[in-house]
């Protein structure tokens, strides 16, 4: 194998990784907002969360940041799922009964806190410095190997997480959530009991983008208050979900992989601009994202793989329904 | 009404929303085994009494009995739970769920409603389906709607959303039934047929039904007894000919007409 076709093979691993894992933070997305009409606007926090968690776990002893636990990786990931459930489970212990605005209001502003958090203290996490001496699991002696022996854990971690997602959807837990989901009162008259299972599927989601966070923390072997921003994680995990189609699990997943393939595209853009515009890069390319999703929905106004209830018989009505 | 203990006891509820006081003061009870009416001309508080007994909103002062026991600002779910069911005068249906879903999301304890059974108690799950969803097309064939069950509930007509309304408190197993408005926009001859179903589960399974209707043919034929509300209050109660008949009830509609007029 010549040496071009080695790179662009390794861009395009690096790629498929990168996406399988903001896969399973689209799936926790839908889990929130798809199915159970919860907004989430604090992903960027959960898996901020889950990235730390799993990496201060897991690394070795240093005297940078809390650590020297040297638990083996799986644990870490755990652990990074339960510690964002838990603090998805506070913040929506507090807000999970008010409008759904006030969920949305209250994610964004715990996000941002637990970001200042990470950056500012220091004992914790290296503040702005970041973590660089995060363990990775089967590395080779070739990138090649390495890459796609993570690929294929990513991958299979979000086999079984389709899998389960999709039984949970398509049993009574999931209609009762889309239940609760198109209609809260009507819910609650059929004996739901509506907030405790909105904080139900609020947790699980937020867990998944934990995980998320602690796959990505392990991939990349680095780890900085600069990857927590809302921009990289929020806002591109809203897009994947909205572009593959809200309510649908393969629609996430879908979303995930073209979005974040065109998101890495544009960065090769942005590269080619002259110096004086590279400042400008970073905003350019969420102008763009945006632009695309406004050009997604235009012709598929519920997403690439819209919402598909399989117990809808014959669906060849007309498609305009309401969110 | 025979001494029995009523119910549905309310005491001196209140409910206010900024300067509107609709619900203004009421007490009544509606007796165990009865098909109790409740009628009055529009804003008169109807729906935002039966939101205050199903537990929608807590009554700003006054207390509900259900059976006996203080229920005042116990959640719908709770109060679904100690068998009281009710519909919503303007039906707001599960719209992305079929039909048949609509009704199968009723029934209660249902185990795959633990997301740990939907993976892993598959086969007790299944066989709950089955059984509900059984439960569900013969609700679905009494109303009529069998030919729509596939159906997304979002796409159902203003008439049929209001029988599915009816069909939720079908698939429960309730022992009071809070109707509000089920008649309107449902057709006469299928209508005559439901008042009939009405009067036949409140004989043969004793489930108590207090309901709302403007249609006073309707109220005539099915209630043991009625209650007229006007601005908030009570105005009169006592048998379906006799409040249909009283001055004060003429006066309010009349009244409520010229105010609109
Ligand atoms: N959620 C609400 N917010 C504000 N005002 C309300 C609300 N619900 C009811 N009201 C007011 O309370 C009063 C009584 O309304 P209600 O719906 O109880 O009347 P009703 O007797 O059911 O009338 P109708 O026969 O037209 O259904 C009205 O003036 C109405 O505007
Ligand atoms: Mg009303």
């Amino acid at each position: 194998m010549d040496q071009a076709t080695l790179g662009l093979l390794l861009y395009v691993l690096g790629l498929a990784n990168l996406a399988a894992i903001y896969a399973v933070m689209a799936l926790g997305l839908n889990l929130n907002w798809g199915v159970t009409g919860l907004f989430n606007a604090g992903v960027a926090g959960f898996f901020a969360v889950g990235a730390y968690t799993s990496v201060i776990l897991t690394a070795p002893d240093s005297p940078h940041f809390l650590g020297g636990f040297d638990l083996p990786l799986p644990v870490g990931m755990v652990a990074a799922m339960l510690v964002s459930g838990l603090i998805a489970l506070a913040i929506g212990a507090a807000t999970i009964r008010l409008r759904s605005d006030y969920l949305a209001i209250g994610t964004i502003g715990i996000a941002e806190i637990l970001r200042l958090v990470l950056k500012n203290e220091e004992w914790l996490t290296n503040g702005v410095r970041g973590i660089t001496t995060i363990p990775r699991p089967f590395v080779a002696e070739t990138a090649l190997v390495s890459e796609l022996s993570y690929l294929a854990m990513t991958l299979a971690i979000l086999l079984v997480l389709y899998v389960l997602l999709e039984a949970a959807l398509n049993s009574p837990w999931g209609r009762m959530m889309r239940a609760i989901r198109d209609s809260e009162t009507t819910a609650a008259a059929a004996g739901k009991n509506v907030d405790a299972r909105r904080l139900e599927a609020f947790v699980l989601g937020s867990m998944l983008m934990g995980l998320g966070g602690a796959l990505f923390a392990h991939y990349l072997r680095y780890i900085g208050p600069e990857a927590t921003e809302p921009v990289t994680t929020t806002f591109l995990v809203w897009v994947m979900l909205i572009a593959g189609g809200s309510g649908n699990n393969r629609g996430a997943i879908l979303g995930a992989f073209v979005i974040w393939t065109i998101w890495s595209a544009t960065e090769l853009l942005t590269r080619q601009l002259p110096p004086e515009w590279a400042v400008r890069a970073s905003y350019l390319r969420i102008f763009l994202i945006g632009l695309l999703l406004q050009v997604v929905l235009q012709r598929y106004s519920r997403g690439l793989l819209p919402e598909r209830n399989p117990a809808e018989r014959g669906a060849t009505g007309p498609q305009d329904r309401t969110l | 009404m025979s001494g029995a203990r009523p119910i549905i006891r309310v005491e001196e509820a209140r409910l206010s929303f900024g300067g509107v006081r609709a619900v203004d003061g009421v007490s009544l009870s509606v007796a165990r085994g009865s098909i109790t009416g409740l009628i009055g001309p529009n804003g008169a508080g109807k729906s935002s009494l039966f939101n205050i007994i199903a537990g929608r909103y807590r009554p700003t002062a006054g207390r509900v009995l259900l059976e006996g026991e203080d229920v005042t600002g116990l959640p719908p779910h709770a109060l679904f739970a100690r068998g009281l069911c009710r519909t919503f005068q303007i039906p707001a249906e599960f719209g992305q769920l079929t039909v048949r879903e609509n009704l199968m999301v009723v029934p209660a304890g249902q185990s795959g409603e633990r997301i740990w059974n939907a993976w892993f108690a598959r086969k007790r799950m299944l066989e709950e389906e089955e059984a509900i969803g059984r439960r569900a097309d013969s609700v679905l064939e009494f109303l009529r709607l069998s030919h729509v069950a596939g159906e997304l509930a979002c796409r159902l007509s203003g008439g049929q959303k209001k029988l599915l309304e009816l069909g939720r408190t079908m698939m429960a197993e309730p022992k009071v039934v809070l109707l509000d408005e089920i008649g309107a926009g449902v057709n006469k001859t299928l209508l005559a047929e439901l008042a009939e179903d009405i009067r036949r589960l409140n004989r043969e399974r004793g489930i108590t039904f207090f309901l709302i209707e403007h249609d006073m043919e309707l109220i005539g034929r099915l209630c043991d007894h009625v209650v007229c509300m006007a601005e908030g209050r009570i105005l009169v109660e006592g048998s379906a000919a006799a409040v249909r008949s009283d001055p004060r009830v003429l006066d309010a509609y009349l009244g409520g007409g010229r105010a609109a007029a």
